[in-house]
């Protein structure tokens, strides 16, 4: 095997928070010291299975109360992906023989939900994506045109992991439910961001996953409230009040545990912070880059993402020449390969095509300074400059 | 030239994988990108394709050698040059040749442009063939080291300015060496078997793919003998190669070559193999590499397939990019859409297209 090749000497900065976190070294040190110590099985009645029971217990308090709800009410998970897919195939089949076969998402939510819609289609449920506003907002009419008494669950994103806005959740939550229809939010981007209070948003199930606010990945939750019925995905043990079967991850959960804790002691500080940081990019861009435009700006958005277009750029390419100066950044979704796709989130804003394909997501994190910040504006107009001059990316107006 | 940035094209085979290990070992600045040419979302239009595995070697080959790795979709691009070409050509009876466009017009085309953009002023591909630099600054394009595996041929369409960016560092190893280096160098796609033709249709029906592509130029026509006696019927001209002797669907007492495919008529004209000889042919688009184009006769060897074995002879350039070419001994299957490069012993001297 060939040596590595050695770092260069610049410091890397790392701008796409909304893909994922690093692990905050308290987390580390609670997940270390749960797979040193607490290995037993949480389901066996003894000593080390007590032990283990123990900081899932714990960790299922800390994570309720970062979305304001009751322990009783969490169960953990693999991920947003399948907390997402556990709330909508759950409740469509536990209501299949009510005669409610139909669903309804925005399209401008994450892949987790509208396959798992495609898939429910394919076996025969109708669904319904609701349209968005050029900032990315869905518009109550929408939602109420499009319930109908047989819509099993309505699913809204509460903040967009592309351009960060934030949805309406509690007046489409209300609309959903007086049409009987249950509400869920794929809260993703905003948990340990934003104060997130399920029984204020009046949401019936809520999707959150732990490597986005600073805690492991592989390992989520989903907020039931309480007395819902949905069909399980597995078929396994009684784990999770037979909801989730599958010996739990424990320290996974451990860490979870302790990332809820934390984010929730510091989130109003940390979103100052970061909208300072955040317009403090997106002044500087817009002014030293000709041909730029923030997508969704006019919307209320989570505070450490901005989503840019950049006229004659391919994202593709900036996504690239940035990271080869240091620089991480990111477009909305990625395909199998890892090539970029125009972004769909975008194209349901309206956007023309070429803008749903030069637009790159800065999201911020917890590490992020006002000195990187300033030095990715430094490298920036240079940088776009240099594509602009070489590609041959139609002109659009 | 340490230091400098190259951007190898890495497809995830052995060549350009041991390419690129090598250029890292000399101390240059490399970026490693990769092509996603068509559909890898698992509808497999293009048919039971594999490359997403291939796209996988690249990047794991790339970890291995601590350089950085990208994958551009460069799909559309890839459709409106290279496959589209493909299938206009076998629509015009023409027999196509898209790995030379892919080089002209994707691999030292778009993928140098994007080079560029990301500060590398090169690209380096796993082609065997070899460029270099004559007294003067005209850069020559030369047959590789491994004569067996060469692809100068590919090549021939190449400009200068391409050529000054062509970096090809297993050019002049041979390809047990290339091997022998992936081997050395821990590569995990060593043993890894070599890439088929035409990448894009990995079950080798071509026929098929145009017809699916183009639906229009499935439609029958005659199946003639070279007296204009019609022999039978065929289901499009796109089905047939010049030189072409299985699946005709008519026999005769002596085996029977497609020799000629009328587009106008959709006529295929068919005959004994001593009618494929042909002497001389006339070249289109023609690239001159080594000399300004030749006004007067020029004796150079010319090579009209991958792997047809260069063969003597005489050529001149015409107007409009032209040229004409003479065999001392007459050559079978001279196939339009082909190229016709030209060689002064292991140098390209220019090459076109076949008409």
């Amino acid at each position: 095997m060939l040596r590595c090749r050695t770092e260069p000497l610049v410091q890397r900065i790392y701008l796409d928070h909304n893909a994922t976190t690093p692990l905050h070294p308290d987390v580390l040190d609670v997940m270390t010291k749960v797979l040193r110590e607490d290995f037993g099985n949480p389901s066996s009645v003894h000593h080390f299975g007590q032990k283990a029971k123990s900081v899932i217990d714990q960790a299922r308090s800390a994570v309720a109360a970062l979305l304001g709800g009751d322990p009783s009410e969490i169960v953990f998970t693999s991920g947003g992906t399948e907390s997402d897919n556990f709330a909508i195939r759950g409740v469509a089949e536990a209501l299949e023989r009510s005669g409610r076969r139909h669903l309804i998402a925005t399209a401008i939510e994450h892949e987790a939900v509208l396959n798992t819609l495609k898939a429910l289609a394919k076996r025969g449920w109708t669904t319904t994506l609701l349209p968005v506003d050029q900032s990315g907002v869905v518009s109550p009419d929408a939602l109420r045109d499009a319930l109908t008494d047989q819509t099993a669950i309505v699913s809204v994103m509460h903040a967009n992991n592309e351009i960060g806005t934030i949805q309406p959740i509690a007046e489409l939550a209300r609309l959903a439910h007086d049409r009987g229809a249950l509400f869920h939010t794929d809260a993703v981007q905003t948990a340990g961001k934003i104060a997130l209070d399920v029984k204020a948003l009046g949401v019936d199930l809520a999707s959150i996953s732990a490597h986005k606010f600073y805690g492991p990945k592989g390992v989520g939750a989903i907020w039931i409230r309480r007395g819902l019925r949905l069909l399980p995905l597995m078929s396994g043990g009684k784990h999770e009040r037979s909801r989730r079967a599958g010996t739990e991850n424990v320290a996974g959960i451990a860490g979870m545990g302790e990332a809820a804790t934390r984010a929730r002691g510091k989130m109003a500080d940390e979103a100052l912070r970061l909208t300072a940081l955040r317009d403090r990019l997106e002044d500087a861009v817009l002014r030293a880059v000709p041909g730029t435009a923030v997508n969704g700006a006019r919307a209320a958005r989570v505070a450490n993402t901005t989503n840019i277009s950049f006229d004659r750029i391919e994202a593709e390419s900036l996504l690239i020449a940035l990271d080869l100066e240091g620089v991480a950044v990111s477009t909305g979704s990625a395909c199998s390969s890892g090539t970029l796709e125009p972004s769909h989130v975008l194209k349901a804003m309206g956007f023309p095509a070429h803008r749903t394909q030069n637009s790159i997501r800065f999201s911020l994190g917890a590490a992020n300074t006002e000195a990187e910040i300033d030095r990715v504006v430094a490298i920036l107009p240079t940088v776009v400059e240099k594509l602009r001059n070489l590609t041959r990316v139609p002109v659009r107006a | 030239m340490p230091d400098t940035r190259i951007v190898v094209a890495m497809s995830g085979g052995v060549d350009s994988s041991v390419a690129a290990a090598l250029l890292a070992e000399q101390g240059h600045d490399v970026v490693g990108l990769s092509m996603q040419l068509y559909d890898q979302s698992g509808n497999q239009s293009f048919g039971s394709c594999c490359t997403i595995d291939d796209l996988h070697d690249a990047r794991r080959v790339a970890a291995a050698i601590g350089i950085p790795h990208y994958i551009l979709n460069l799909e559309q691009r890839f459709q409106d040059t290279v496959v589209s070409n493909f299938v206009r050509e076998y629509a015009s009876g023409r027999t196509p040749l898209p790995c030379a466009h892919c080089n002209s017009d994707l691999k030292f085309s778009t993928l140098l442009e994007r080079a560029r953009g990301f500060g590398a002023d090169r690209v380096a591909t796993g082609h065997y063939a070899r460029v270099e630099t004559r007294a003067g600054g005209r850069i020559l394009l030369k047959r590789s080291a491994d004569t067996a595996k060469d692809q100068s041929y590919f090549l021939f369409s190449l400009t200068q300015d391409q050529l000054a960016a062509a970096v090809f560092p297993v050019g002049t190893l041979l390809k047990p060496a290339v091997r022998r280096e992936a081997q050395r160098l821990g590569l995990t796609v060593a043993d890894k078997a070599d890439s088929q033709e035409i990448c894009f249709v990995p079950d080798g029906d071509y026929a098929s793919f145009v017809a699916r592509q183009e639906p229009a130029v499935a439609h029958a026509g005659p199946i003639v003998n070279q007296q204009g006696d019609v022999l039978g019927a065929h289901e499009g001209i796109h089905r047939f190669t010049v030189g072409q002797r299985k699946g005709l669907g008519v026999s005769g007492a002596i085996p029977l070559y497609v020799l000629k495919i009328d587009v106008d008529a959709s006529a295929v004209t068919v005959g004994p193999r001593a009618a494929l000889d042909q002497t001389t042919l006339m070249a289109s688009g023609v690239n001159w590499i080594a000399v300004d184009a030749p006004a007067s006769w020029t004796p150079v060897a010319a090579q009209i397939r991958h792997r047809h074995r260069a063969a003597a002879g005489r050529v001149r350039a015409l107007e409009h990019g032209r040229a004409e070419f003479e065999f001392e001994t007459p050559q079978p299957a001279i196939t339009p859409g082909q190229a016709v490069v030209f060689y002064d012993d292991d140098v390209v001297v220019g090459g076109g297209w076949i008409d």
